[in-house]
Order: structure tokens, then C-alpha cells, then sequence
């Protein structure tokens, strides 16, 4: 590990000047510390600690939505009864990230701007719109989600930039979501494949619908044909199995030790389609756990070990 | 370079200093020497090294020294009582079959105390997922989730 220079920020202007100088940012180190540990990266030389500034603590609902604070954990995600109730695919996402420690310390400022194409919340995050505020020491500026990510690792955000907070609008009524992780043990998992949908219902008829794949190329993005194939639709299995065809068809997946490219693509259609049957459950005000990942594979109990 | 910090372990504050890259697993078992939490696999995953950081569970292995500064933390020395009576769920690992080599067996216990102390009467599923980041390789796991079910059931 070869940090040589360290200070703890106890608010954002002073993260700011550090960052302005080279520092970069530590909030929980479940991804930087681990990295450097497991040999990935070293850490870096100067690091500014964020843990301490309160500015970037919290979820609060604002008029219109809900602003997540940088250093939000994915415990207080899963705690929010806001979250949970309008932004259920969030919730779905944050409540499988690790184990219990990682979710105490993990935190959704470091999880966005990690930019895994495998981590949890950015699928959810995109197809609700969320627009993340990155702050520097020459000024502030908003970037919506779904044009932050640009590569494996890579966001859209300068060294000297610090993301404070995401804001996520109310969805419209009538609207359910879920995200799905295809995953071999239920928690300290990494998705081998992810699927995220947000449906919004008006009667019988799908108004709107965002589908977003995760894992599944260099970054997690949004699938237009799979959108279109339920947008206007009554929602049917048929439509719903179109939708899942075209995210698998849009997925160009990598082949690794946790599972083929062949076998990604396969599972995409699987995924998407249990996250489109699920939001649409959610939707019509029907009931299902969060996570739904372990509930949706059919174990016991929503899910044993 | 060295920066000062306090660590507040189990009550008694120690002054250290340290280099920023340093974990807190290394100078709690170094610097403060308290050895009993473990180093199994240094990267997260298997959860010998957990403490508690302001009463939330943290992997020690990968969390950096210098962020714990002022903050409570509790290692498996601080669960016995002071006259060395052992905390319940110590107890219980004793009486279920939930230690062998006894290896994991500091940070399950600070694991399933964390559990006890946000939910108090947790189900077996609630168990195995709140002990999910902890590695056994010894028992099975059985004899810890009863040893948990004990605890809980006796609150
Ligand atoms: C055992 C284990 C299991 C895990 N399982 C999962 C999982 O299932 N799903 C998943 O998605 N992730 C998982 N992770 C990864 C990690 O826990 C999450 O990504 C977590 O949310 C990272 O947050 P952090 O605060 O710890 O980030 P840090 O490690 O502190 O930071 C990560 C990166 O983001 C930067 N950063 C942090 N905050 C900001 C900010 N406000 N502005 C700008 N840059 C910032 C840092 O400089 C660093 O580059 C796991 C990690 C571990 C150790
Ligand atoms: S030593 Fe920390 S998790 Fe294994
Ligand atoms: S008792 Fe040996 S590792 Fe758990």
C-alpha cells in the first residue's frame, strides 16, 4: 500500500482543496482499500477521508424526490422506508451489496463512482433518472446518471470532482421496479449477471417501461428494444419475454471464470424477464420481498444460504 | 510519513501513529496489542478480522487505521465483563459446538453480537445471512446459528 499522504475533510469545501492538489477520496474503502489489499491498485499517494463531513451524510426527501447524500450506505438505503416503497429496485440493489459489514460501510457515493459494470445500484439509478451532483473546487455541475459511466472503472467525472449527492425523482404513479442479480450464493457476491426494470402501469397498459442490463457490457446501460417491445403493451408474457430477448440480445458479456459469454447472454433473458414480471407485480400494488434477487431463484424460505 | 490518532478500544483510549496506508487490523493486533481479532485472508472475505466501529461491523483487515481516529471500537476483549464473566453468546459458542479451532470464532462473535444488538429475536435465515460474511471451516456452521438462536431466545 503506498498512501504517503492522508487528511480527514470535515466538510466539502475542504475535501474540495484537497482534491484540488491531487488527493483522492476515501469514503467506506470497501472498493479502494480492498483493491489495493487483493493487489488491483495501490492505494493512492494522497488521500482525503470524507467519512467525517456530516454535509454528505443521509437521505432526505426533497419536493419531487429523494436526494441521496454521497455518503449514504447501502444499510441506510435498505433502512429508508422511502427508498424502499418508491424506489424498490434501489433497495433491491443496495440489500445484496456484500455482507452486513460491507453495507454499514459501503457507501453509494463510492459505489457510483467505482463504476463496475457488475456493482449493484447503477442499473436502478439509471432507470429512475437519477442526476448526481459532482463538485470541484472551480465550481459545481449536474450529471445525469446514465451519462456518467464510460468505461470499466471509468466515470465522466474529473480527478478533482466529488460527487455530494444523487437526486432521484418521485416516479409516476402506478410505477413498480425490481433489480435481479443472478448470483451463486445469496451475499459476498459479485453479479454474474444483473437486470433492472421500472414499469410504469396506467390500467392495463405499460406507459413507460426502463430496462437496464448490468454486467453484461463495459458499462451498465439502458436497453432501447426492450423498452419499445413493452412500452404500449398490455404487459402480457409474450410482450415481457420480447423485452427480455431483446436486453439478452443487446448484452455483449465477457467470458470469466464465474460464467461464459454464451451463458450470460442465455441468463440475460432470464433476469430481465424476472425483473419485468416482478415490477410489474410491485405495480399492480402486488407484494414481493426485497431483495427479490434470492426469492425470484426459487429458494426456500425467499432464500436460504 | 506518521500521523497521530486515538483509538478508543473497548473503553481505553490508545495514542498511535501511523502511516495512512496502514489497515486497522495491523495496528490493533501491532500498536495496541489486542491479538484477538484474526487475519484469515486479508481482502474481505472471510471476516476473522471484524470489530465493531461505532457499534457497526467493520472487516478490520480492510479499513484504514487512520478513519477509526476517535471512534469506539469494540474487539472481541471488550464482550467478556470485567471480571472476566463471559458474555452470552461466548457461552453459548462454548455450550452449542460452535468453536473448534476457534480461528473465526472472534469475529462471528462480533458478528451475531451486532446482529443481537439491531434485532434482538432474529430467525435462522436472519442469522445465516448476518453471519454470512464470516468464514467457518471447522463446523459446519450448526452449532454457531444455535448458539445465536440460544442468545436470542433467552432475551
Ligand atoms: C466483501 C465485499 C463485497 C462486495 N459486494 C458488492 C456487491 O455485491 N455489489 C456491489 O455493487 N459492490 C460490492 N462491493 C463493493 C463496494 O462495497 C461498494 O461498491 C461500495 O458501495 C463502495 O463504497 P465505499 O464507500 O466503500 O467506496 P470507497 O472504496 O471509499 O471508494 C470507491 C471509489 O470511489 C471514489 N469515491 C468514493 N466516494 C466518492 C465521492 N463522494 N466522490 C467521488 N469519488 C468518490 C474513491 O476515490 C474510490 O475510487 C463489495 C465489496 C466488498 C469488500
Ligand atoms: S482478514 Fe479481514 S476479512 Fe479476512
Ligand atoms: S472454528 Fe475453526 S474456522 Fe471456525
Amino acid at each position: 500500500m503506498s498512501a504517503q499522504s492522508y487528511t480527514a475533510a470535515t466538510s466539502v469545501d475542504e475535501a474540495l482543496e484537497a482534491m484540488a492538489t491531487g488527493a483522492r477520496p476515501i469514503a467506506g474503502g470497501t472498493d479502494l482499500v480492498v483493491g489495493a489489499r487483493g493487489g488491483k491498485a495501490p492505494l493512492p499517494d494522497a488521500l482525503v477521508a470524507i467519512h467525517r463531513v456530516s454535509e454528505l451524510r443521509g437521505i432526505r426527501e426533497q419536493e419531487g424526490g429523494l436526494v441521496l447524500g454521497a455518503l449514504a450506505t447501502h444499510a441506510d438505503i435498505v433502512a429508508s422506508s422511502s427508498a424502499c416503497e418508491l424506489f424498490t429496485a434501489l433497495a433491491d440493489a443496495s440489500a445484496i451489496v456484500g455482507s452486513h459489514a460491507t453495507r454499514t460501510a459501503g457507501t453509494i457515493g463510492g459505489n457510483v463512482m467505482n463504476a463496475s459494470p457488475a456493482m449493484e445500484t447503477g442499473g436502478p439509478l439509471i432507470c429512475f433518472d437519477a442526476v448526481a451532483t459532482l463538485r470541484s473546487a472551480s465550481g459545481t455541475r449536474r450529471v445525469a446518471l446514465t451519462d456518467l459511466f464510460t468505461g470499466p472503472g471509468r466515470t465522466v467525472a474529473e480527478p478533482g470532482e466529488l460527487l455530494t449527492e444523487l437526486a432521484i425523482p418521485t416516479p409516476k404513479d402506478g410505477t413498480g421496479s425490481c433489480y435481479a442479480r443472478l448470483e451463486y450464493r445469496r451475499q459476498m457476491e459479485i453479479a454474474i449477471v444483473g437486470a433492472t426494470a421500472v414499469v410504469t402501469l396506467d390500467g392495463g397498459t405499460v406507459r413507460d417501461a426502463r430496462i437496464a442490463i448490468t454486467a453484461l457490457a463495459p458499462t451498465i446501460h439502458r436497453v432501447a428494444e426492450a423498452e419499445q417491445a413493452l412500452n404500449g403493451s398490455d404487459a402480457s408474457d409474450a410482450a415481457v419475454h420480447a423485452a427480455a430477448d431483446a436486453a439478452a440480445g443487446a448484452s455483449r458479456p465477457i467470458s470469466d471464470v464465474r460464467g461464459s459469454a454464451q451463458y450470460r447472454r442465455a441468463m440475460a433473458a432470464v433476469l430481465t424477464r424476472r425483473a419485468i414480471s416482478t415490477a410489474i407485480t410491485r405495480a399492480r400494488g402486488g407484494r414481493f420481498p426485497i431483495p427479490a434477487s434470492p426469492a425470484l431463484h426459487g429458494a426456500v424460505n425467499g432464500g436460504a444460504a | 510519513m506518521r500521523y497521530d490518532a486515538t483509538l478508543k478500544v473497548n473503553g481505553r483510549a490508545y495514542p498511535v501513529a501511523i502511516e495512512p496506508g496502514r489497515n486497522l487490523l495491523s495496528v490493533l493486533r501491532s500498536e495496541v496489542g489486542l491479538t484477538g481479532a484474526k487475519e484469515g485472508c486479508d481482502d474481505s472475505e472471510c471476516g476473522a478480522c471484524m470489530v465493531l466501529l461505532d457499534g457497526q461491523p467493520v472487516n478490520s483487515c480492510s479499513y484504514l487505521a487512520l478513519q477509526a481516529d476517535g471512534r469506539e471500537i469494540v474487539t472481541i476483549e471488550g464482550l467478556a465483563g470485567e471480571d472476566g464473566d463471559l458474555h452470552p453468546l461466548q457461552q453459548a459458542f462454548l455450550d452449542q459446538g460452535g468453536v473448534q479451532c476457534g480461528f473465526c470464532t472472534p469475529g462471528m462473535l462480533i458478528s451475531a453480537k451486532a446482529l443481537l444488538d439491531r434485532n434482538p429475536s432474529p430467525d435462522e435465515d436472519e442469522i445465516r445471512l448476518a453471519l454470512s460474511g464470516n468464514l467457518c471451516r471447522c463446523t459446519g456452521y450448526s452449532g454457531i446459528v444455535r448458539a445465536v438462536q440460544a442468545v436470542a431466545e433467552q432475551r
